[in-house]
């Protein structure tokens, strides 16, 4: 029991890690170009090291961090008009392959020797080399400690009561899955006034019973604010929560609407005099930007290194949209929490429990990748709508 | 790391009869050692001058090198030294390989940092002078890139062809053709190297196996997903997923090293300025052959034309009798062969192995060469993959440093984009 509750441990701490937080806001990004608009950016990638670079190289020249996080976004929204101007005019295919390109062009450039002084080459940045203004503005003192006043680690003391917290966690699980069963078989009928806003509001108290369940029944001790520590999660997640409340107010405007409309019939949009092309840029700009904003967090706790951002972080992106369900507002940080946290679940497992003369410990890491591919594969083609989607709105068609 | 110094103790001991410190050890905080060998441990070069520098320019020692090549300096401070190696006590015919740049002294010294207790070892290999990188035949160099060129042009145009048929008759961008390719260089490692098959038996069976697996997955996916109506990117993204999980099954069953087809190296044959493998010139030749097969089964029967009526307009040719999945099988069956091929001869003449990124790493040559030529043509992605494979290789002595010649491919495939988006044979359909 104890083992699994140590990979349970291992998992919770997987979701919180700022990495996840990091993919979650490059794929809120990703959600604005593919999920909203119906843009197929396949260089998400090409965004965040952009960002990254944007934001470590101009630290390193002792620009404040401000500045440098805007550098990093600027360069971005370049970036957009570049791969924007020659492609938004034409088939989507072109988009992908461009985007795609451009951010292995980004990758190749930013390791060559001769720009060694400015990138870092193949070996990177250094994160000393750059953490150290954003480490400064922590208020978290320093040292390990438990989060919130409560005595957190007590909290998680005997494994009984862990094995409780989980069990309670699981109910959550299943009371919001069959509420929301019931909100969606009662959306069908005409809604009754006044019930609407009850059921909401028993989900979302179960979704924060889930996480404080989650949370205390397996203790994370991180320091407060050194490379890997609360610091920096805290403030990860805090602009996951801002990313998703301007993403929620962005699409429920008048543009949000524009942006769906460009998604299920470019032509209708354009015969009703609207600029197809100016808003197509406006949305990879946005989109972009998140991209970059996610690359600076990815960075944060580790260095930047042009291959730690290559094509496999944005098919992992798609995966983690996909997953939540693209064109919803907390879907990708729910595809992003469950796609990390799942793969180090397969890991962990298989580790444990398949004998070592079946899977090697390295085999386990390269298993849990294929179960992620043929997971991706499956859910296109059984759930295409993802934990949260729509399935009527998913007849992106590029 | 205990046996080290005994072992330079051993080696050290036999030839100090020259008298020269051929023993170093180096004491933490107290002496540094500056030891090595001039050539390689093989080949060691004899009665080379040796000499070591101290920042200021005032030699610290020299020593002229024994039968064992070794020399050996101790040094009492930290700091830069230098050494050098002069090149009038070097056998006529061959010369110190220069170190990487910023090693390198303009006097032809190389620059060594020594920390106190370390044993720093700078390379001292030697090549043949008449081996030039570059300088006086940069024509000649030229026509060896462009022979690589066409050789690498040739194996991507054995993949890209099939890419661009899936393209044309589905209207699917696949991404996971590139682990097509991977496969056909895994499926010969397993034949070839590990159940010891004769290669050319091998690569006909690799190629068969890799039709196989497209006969496979268009049964068992394609084709019902087809049914089922599923999206064009829906089934972009499952063959990312595809991708993903191959890459991921050949490090599981294989590993990650670099595995070769076949162990013994190629005689090296040369026809004028060119200088390549024998297998280079063999597979130039099977690619050219395959993809006359190709362009003459397109071109001549009945097969090869209900593919193209199928690529123009599948209602129409399903609406005339065509049996439009049986045509789509035959396509995968074709495209993931040909795939299979390439990647045999790709491992055997190109990158010299087979690792299970080898395919990843020319994907994005593949799609560029399909969109140069333009989306869906074969005879254009034949032409695109040409002249990609010689950008990519003619980069290089042309000035591209390092792997931005795979950048400059693509930097030519967004321009092109820019003025001639349907390719350089596909037809401009008007979008928006």
């Amino acid at each position: 029991m104890n083992e699994f509750l140590g990979i349970l441990d291992a998992v919770v701490g997987e979701a919180i890690s700022p990495d996840t937080a990091a993919v979650a806001i490059a794929v809120i990004g990703l959600n604005i170009h593919f999920g909203f608009t119906g843009l197929l950016n396949i260089g998400q990638a090409g965004y965040m090291l952009l960002g990254a670079y944007g934001m470590a190289i101009s630290i390193t020249y002792d620009i404040p961090l401000a500045v440098a996080v805007l550098i990093g976004l600027v360069v971005s929204v370049l970036f957009s008009f570049i791969l924007g101007l020659p492609t938004l005019k034409l088939r989507g295919d072109y988009l992908a392959i461009v985007t795609i390109s451009a951010a292995e062009i980004i990758r190749y450039t930013g390791r060559l020797a001769a720009f060694e002084d400015f990138t870092g080459g193949s070996q990177g940045i250094f994160g000393k080399d750059y953490q150290g203004p954003f480490m400064d503005l922590s208020f978290f003192g320093s040292g390990s400690f438990d989060l919130l006043p409560l005595n957190y680690r007590d909290a998680g003391g005997g494994a009984g009561l862990r094995v409780v917290g989980l069990l309670v966690a699981v109910a959550a699980v299943v009371g919001i899955v069959v509420i929301a069963k019931r909100m969606k078989s009662a959306d069908g009928q005409a809604p009754k006034i006044g019930t609407t806003a009850t059921p909401k509001l028993v989900v979302a108290a179960l979704f924060v019973v889930l996480f404080l369940a989650l949370f205390f029944s397996f203790p994370q001790t991180e320091p407060r604010t050194s490379v890997d520590g609360w610091w920096v999660r805290v403030v990860a997640w805090s602009l996951v929560g801002v990313s998703c409340i301007i993403v929620f107010l962005l699409v429920r405007s008048p543009w949000g609407r524009l942006l769906r409309g460009i998604r299920e019939d470019e032509e209708a949009m354009r015969s009703l005099g609207k600029n197809v092309f100016a808003i197509k840029m406006q949305a990879l700009i946005i989109g972009g930007m998140f991209g970059a904003l996610g690359g600076m967090v990815y960075v944060l706790t580790g260095s930047v290194q042009a291959d730690s951002m290559g094509r496999q972080l944005t098919f992992f992106a798609y995966t983690a949209l996909l997953l939540g369900g693209a064109a919803t507002i907390f879907g990708p940080v729910l595809g992003s929490i469950i796609f990390f946290s799942a793969r180090i679940l397969v890991r962990e497992l298989s580790g444990a429990y398949v004998p070592n003369s079946i899977m090697s410990t390295q085999q386990t890491e390269q298993f849990s990748y294929v179960v992620v591919g043929v997971a991706l594969v499956l859910l296109v083609i059984f759930r295409p709508q993802g934990i949260l989607g729509d399935k009527r709105e998913l007849r992106f068609h590029v | 790391m205990l046996l080290a110094p005994l072992l330079a103790l051993g080696l050290g001991a036999s030839p100090a009869s020259a008298g020269v410190a051929t023993l170093c050890l180096a004491q933490p905080g107290q002496t540094a050692c500056v030891s090595g060998t001039v050539g390689n441990r093989t080949n060691p070069v004899e009665g080379a001058d040796v000499v070591l520098r101290d920042e200021a320019g005032t030699e610290v020692n020299s020593i002229t090198t024994a039968a064992d090549g070794k020399y050996s300096f101790q040094v009492t401070e930290a700091g830069n030294y230098f050494l050098f190696v002069d090149p009038e006590s070097l056998p006529d015919d061959v010369e110190i390989i220069p170190p990487a740049p910023r090693f390198q002294e303009d006097d032809g010294s190389i620059r060594v940092p020594v920390k106190l207790g370390r044993t720093a070892t700078p390379d001292l290999e030697v090549r043949s002078v008449d081996y030039d990188a570059e300088g006086s035949g940069f024509g000649e160099q030229i026509v060896q890139s462009i022979a690589q060129g066409l050789r690498l042009g040739l194996l991507l145009a054995l993949a890209s062809v099939g890419l661009s048929l899936i393209y044309g008759t589905t209207g699917l961008s696949s991404f996971s053709h590139a682990e097509q390719v991977t496969l056909g260089g895994m499926v010969a490692y397993g034949l070839v190297n590990v159940a010891g098959l004769n290669l050319w038996i091998g690569i006909l069976l690799t190629t068969i196996i890799c039709g196989a697996t497209g006969y496979v997955q268009d049964r068992l996916m394609w084709q019902p997903l087809r049914r089922r109506g599923l999206g064009l990117t829906q089934m972009m993204i499952v063959t990312i997923g595809l991708a993903l999980a191959a890459q991921y099954a050949f490090q599981f069953f294989v590993g990650a090293s670099q595995q070769k087809v076949v162990v013994r190296t190629f005689d090296v044959v040369e026809i004028g300025p060119v200088r390549m493998t024998d297998m280079s010139f063999v597979a130039m030749g099977v690619a050219l052959v395959a993809i006359a097969v190709v362009g003459f089964v397109l071109l001549r029967t009945r097969v090869g034309q209900a593919t193209r009526a199928v690529s123009d307009n599948p209602a129409l040719a399903a609406a005339s009798g065509i049996d439009v999945d049986r045509i789509i099988r035959f396509v995968w069956i074709a495209a993931t062969a040909l795939a299979g091929l390439g990647g045999v001869f790709y491992a055997l003449v190109v990158s010299n192995g087979i690792r299970w990124d080898t395919g990843m790493q020319i994907l994005l040559l593949l799609f560029a060469a399909v969109t140069l030529g333009g989306l869906g043509t074969a005879f254009g992605a034949f032409v695109g993959a040409i002249i990609i494979g010689l950008v990519v290789e003619l980069a290089g002595p042309l000035g591209a440093p390092g792997d931005l010649k795979y950048a400059v491919a693509l930097v030519i495939l967004i321009l092109l984009l820019m003025v001639r988006p349907q390719g350089l044979l596909g037809r401009a359909v008007r979008v928006g």
